[in-house]
Order: C-alpha cells, then structure tokens, then sequence
C-alpha cells in the first residue's frame, strides 16, 4: 500500500482530537488523485454496503424466502397430483425448480435495485453522486451487490434442492449457481437502468412488477416450452429470461434417471426456427443482455448531474 | 488564521473583497459566475474572491441565488457564464479535483439511516479515496470534534435532526477538505441546537485551518462570519463585515405604528425630509441618533401614532438599506420566484 500520507498512525492515534486549543491533533488528510486502485475502492465500498444493508434486514432475507417456497412446495405438490399423467413420472416440483429459482434471484434483484429508488429519496444517493469517482464505479458497485445479495438466496434454494429431487452433483450446482448469479446481475442492471429514470417508489415497483411477472410467466418455468401456440412460442422465445431458464433445467435434468419420452416432452429446449440453442449461447443471451443494459445505466446516471 | 484585511473600503458594491490579495491565491475566486434556467435568471453574475481560513456567509431570502451559487461552487449545477475557481481548480472544467478538495453538508440529511455513523464516515472516506491507514484515526478525530465518538456504533436513524447535521459536518470532514460548504446548516433546527452547531463550525476553523462557505438566510447567524456577502435576485448587492456592513448604515431605524399609514410616509417626508417604508405591516425609518428624534416625531408628525420602537442597525438594517425590504418580506417574493423556477424545470 503506498501510502500518500503526512502523519503516521501513531501520532495520530494519541493526539487529544477535538479540544479547539491543543494545536492540529492530525495533520491534514491527503487523498490522493483519482486512479484505477480509488475507482476499485469506490466500486467495492458500494458494494459492500449493498451487503451490509442486506444483513441487517432479516425480515428481508426471511420473507423473500417465503414466495419459492409457496411456489415450489405448495404449488408444485399441489399441481402434481393433476398433472401426474404429463410429466411421466418426474416430480412436477424438480420441474418448477429452475424457474422458482430465477423469480425468486429476480425478485431479490430487483429489491436491491429499488434501493436506488429510496436513496434519492432519503438524499443518500447525492452523497455517492458528489464523490471524485466516475459514476461507472458506483453503477457497478451496485449491480455487484445486487447480485451477490441474490445469489445468496439462490444459494439457500440451491441448499434445499434435494428436497424437490435434484440431486447435490458438484458440478450440477457449479451450473445452477453461475446461471443463477448471471440472472441476478442482469436483472439488477436492469433494476438501476430503470432506477435512473423512474423517481418514485411506487411507479419503479409498479414498473418492475408489470415487467417481471410477464416475463416469468412467459419463459417456461411453469411449463415446457415446445408445442406451444404460435404466439406463446414468439412471446416465450423473446423473453429473456427463457434463456436462463432453460439452460438451467437442461442442466438438472441431464443429472436425473428418466426415460427418453419424459426428457423429450419436459426439456425440449429452446429453439429458433428448429435450431436448438446450445446451453452457453443461451447463458450468453443473458449475459449480453445484462452488459448492455450495465452500459445504459453507467449512461444513464453519467448524465445526472 | 488570516482573517483578510476586510476593512472600511466600501467599493463593495463590486463584489470583489476589499483589500483582497491577488485573485490567483485566494481559496474561492468567482468571476462573473451567472446561471439561466430557461428565462429565469437564477444568478445573474456575481464576483467575489474568498481568501483561505475565511468563514464566508452568503446571506438572501429564499430563491435569492444562494442555493444555485454554492451548487454551482461544489460542481453540482454547471454554470451558464462567468467562472468559478475552487481551491485552485476550475469548477466546470476539474470538477473531480474540484470535490476532492471540498466538503458539502447539504441542506437536507444525506447519510444513509440504516448504517451507523462509524459505516457512514467509513463508505465517505473509501469513496474519497482516503489513505487507509488514516481513516481510523481521522475518524475518531472528526466524530470527537463534534462530540459524537461514543454514539459511532448507533444507527443513524436513531440520532435527531442536530446531530445528523454533526455527523454530515464530520463526514464533509472526513477527506480534510480545503473548503467546507454548508448549505443552510442550521435550518430546521431548534434554537439550541442552531448555537452549539455554531460552537462547532467556530471550533472547526481554529483546528482545521479551513475555508467555510456557508449560506443561511437567518440574519442573526450572519453576524459569526467574518466576511457576507447579501445576494438578492440573482446579484450580490454589497459585500463587507458585518460590522462595517452595520457601521455603513449610520443610523437607527425606526418603526412606528399609525392609524394611517400613507398619511404617516406623506408627513414624513414634508416635515422631517425623511423617506420611509412599510416594512412588517410598521411605516419604517432610518435616522441618526433615534432616541433624541422620538419626542420631536410625536410633536411634529401630525398623524396619531399608537407605538413606536427604536433599534440598533442589524443585519436586517443592511439588508433593507441595500434591498429596499425585509429579508422576510423578501421571502415572501422569493416564494414567486422559486415557484417560476419549478416551472422553468418542469418544461425541460
């Protein structure tokens, strides 16, 4: 660490600070120019309290437990007993799980993003907007710790995977937890993309809202994505989040015994005009999305005076 | 501390410090600095030059300019014309070595409620890129001035409205800025808690050597700065000490109370030569020497007066000398003024 000081911790430690007449306890701070280590610090202090923030709010982390598991458990037991006959014997819950999985990284993403929201509003936000840093450091800061905030939600439903029969394979969860991970990101560049514009809390959630649940519905994680209607198809395949979906539940059922047939009508894959989309494409779909909307929120909150 | 030779010289009207050193070593150098938000003239060129150790105040009615030159200083609102220095950088062309060198404690809080104060100081210091092996001590230092180092661990939400204002002033602090802008500081705070912010900003100068900018609009608060400059609609219409500013006004003012008003002004000026004004609802007057004209006005005057006070010159006295009203009366327009602003940015 070069330092760029004057004191040296030890006198400064033992001046008497703050008595008016003592003299200058600490000689004056020197901060030194604005370089790649100061962005990287600027990036990383965000992002930490991004974290910080999260730990202390329990009631946060418990109740956005509360919606996969309704969704997962609830319905996904429930449903099973109508739909016994379609899904050749796998457990409908196994096939809900990636897409339980992506809503509930997304939700926690997009939470993370709206903060953006409450801190122009609590004023907090000017306090970053002023700093001698490029508003790219502070763009990405927050969209690290959104991600890293939901992936570890993802990481607790990756904990509770056996429960709903998909086994604990290493390299299985190495593939849940990087998709997972990707999707957070993209969502939380999506969430300050919208943040930098929308200035009330009410129209961002309203915004979000009336953006995520279509595209939940949408991707497939509720169903599987061949034989649809035309129009499902084209809605299905513009949806981005059909891309994490899929490569994530290619990824858990190429670890699970079931016949051909089941593997034929519950993971189609997705494809375009009859070409099957490897699974890294559609990871890169996703990650392209992301970095694009990543750039449009560095734009975005660079021209914000 | 060197306080400026700020003087007699009262070619203030110009703005410009009196006896101020050449404008290159001053800490703030403003120059014809104006800015336009669609039709409105928000500020409509100022100078003036801010020497180091100074506690400098900006003192207007709301909507005078005063919250647009201290954004326009602090490189939040670029400047439509003119040119500002800070701390030797540009404001418009090195706006981050312009912030890097300066510390802001907003009118509204900016700190993050749900952090403590120690987390606050410590995201501050990262994203000004403080030497870490500094911030620790430099932040014991900064809470210890404004007496807060046993509540570091506290959560910001708990503190009340004056020490949120500390801990902002401790904040700004943080980086050892050269010049420190307070906007406001003291608004929406209690009378006790106005004072012992005040101790502080005091106490600050001596320990810092530091620059202060601030702005208020309250006349009494006024008086703790060594040098203010009054601003009113968009112009700085004198600049001085307070006790020059006070000096210069040469006479006591009175108010008096009558059953008619107009009739009082008319009286006024046939038999005394004197011009008055209605100023908070009193036909008011300025005179040498207030308590021998008294009993001469109820004898002479002709027009039945029901209560009559004396004063001293205040702040408030320069401000009227200078402005033609009340600082509160000011307000009152001011509140026009801001309304038309709000619709200049509604249309962009």
């Amino acid at each position: 660490m070069a330092s760029t000081t004057t004191p040296s911790r030890g006198s400064a430690a033992s001046a008497p600070a703050g008595a008016a007449g003592a003299g200058r306890p600490l000689a004056a701070v020197r901060v030194p120019a604005s370089s790649l280590r100061s962005e990287l610090r600027a990036v990383k202090i965000v992002w930490r309290r991004e974290l910080i923030r999260f730990t202390k709010d329990r009631l946060r982390i418990i109740t956005s437990l509360v919606q996969p598991f309704l969704f997962l458990f609830v319905l996904g037991t429930g449903l099973s007993r109508l739909a016994g006959a379609g899904t050749h014997g796998v457990n409908l819950r196994t096939f809900v799980y990636p897409g339980v999985l992506c809503m509930s990284v997304m939700f926690i993403a997009i939470f993370s993003a709206a903060s953006i929201v409450w801190d122009r509003e609590f004023g907090f936000l000017r306090e970053m907007m002023v700093a001698p840093v490029r508003r790219s450091s502070l763009v990405i800061g927050k969209c690290l710790g959104g991600a890293t905030v939901a992936g570890f939600e993802g990481v607790i439903l990756i904990v509770l995977s056996p429960l709903v029969g998909v086994p604990y394979v290493p390299i299985l969860i190495l593939e849940i937890f990087c998709l997972q991970l990707l999707v957070a990101f993209a969502i939380t560049a999506f969430g300050v993309m919208a943040a930098a514009r929308v200035k009330q809390m009410q129209s961002f959630m309203a915004l979000t809202q009336m953006l995520i649940m279509p595209m939940y519905f949408l991707s497939g994680a509720l169903f599987p994505v061949s034989g649809l209607p035309q129009w499902l198809t084209l809605l299905n395949r513009i949806d981005p989040l059909t891309y994490a979906v899929d490569p994530m539940r290619r990824a858990v059922f190429a670890h699970l015994h079931i016949s051909a047939a089941a593997r034929r009508v519950l993971d189609p894959g997705v494809t375009w005009w009859g070409w099957h989309l490897p699974g890294l494409l559609e990871a890169g779909v996703v990650a392209a999305l992301g970095a694009v909307m990543l750039a449009i929120a560095i734009f975005e909150f660079s021209r914000i005076e | 501390m060197s306080r400026t030779a700020a003087s007699a010289s009262n070619g203030a009207a110009l703005g410009v410090a009196p006896g101020a050193a050449p404008s290159d070593q001053a800490t703030i150098v403003v120059r014809d600095l104006a800015k336009r938000y669609g039709d409105v003239e928000a500020v409509r060129g100022i100078n003036f030059d801010v020497q180091a150790g100074e506690i400098f105040g900006f003192l207007g009615p709301n909507g005078a300019g005063k919250s647009t030159t201290i954004s326009m200083l602090c490189t939040l609102v670029r400047p439509t014309g003119g040119y500002a220095r800070v701390a030797g950088h540009d404001v418009a062309s090195e706006r981050d070595a312009v912030r890097r060198n300066i510390g802001l404690v907003f009118q509204d809080t900016t700190l993050d409620g749900y952090l403590s104060a120690e987390q606050n100081l410590r995201l501050h210091a990262e994203l000004y890129g403080v030497p870490r092996e500094v911030v620790a001590p430099r932040m014991q230092q900064v809470l210890e001035m404004v007496g807060l180092w046993e509540r570091r661990k506290s959560e910001v939400n708990t503190f009340s409205g004056g020490m949120k204002r500390r801990l902002e002033i401790a904040r700004g602090l943080m980086h050892s800025p050269r010049v420190l802008f307070l906007d406001e500081p003291t608004v929406g705070l209690d009378p006790q808690t106005r004072s012992s912010i005040w101790t502080y900003i005091r106490e600050l100068k001596v320990a810092e050597d530091i620059t202060i900018f601030l702005t208020t609009h309250y006349m009494d608060e006024a008086e703790h700065c060594d040098r203010i400059a009054i601003i009113d609609k968009g112009l700085i219409v004198v600049l001085d000490t307070p006790e020059a500013l006070k000096a210069a006004i040469g006479h006591d003012r009175i108010q008096i109370h009558t059953d008619d008003d107009d009739a009082a002004i008319a009286a006024l000026r046939e038999r005394f030569d004197i011009t008055a004004q209605i100023a908070e609802g009193a036909v008011t007057f300025g005179v040498p020497a207030g308590e021998q004209f008294v009993p001469r006005l109820f004898a002479e005057l002709g027009v039945p007066i029901s209560s009559v006070s004396v004063s001293r010159p205040s702040l408030d006295d320069v401000f009227m000398s200078h402005t033609g009203s009340t600082i509160r009366d000011a307000e009152a327009d001011g509140t026009d003024q801001l309304r038309t602003m709000a619709r200049a940015f509604g249309r962009r």
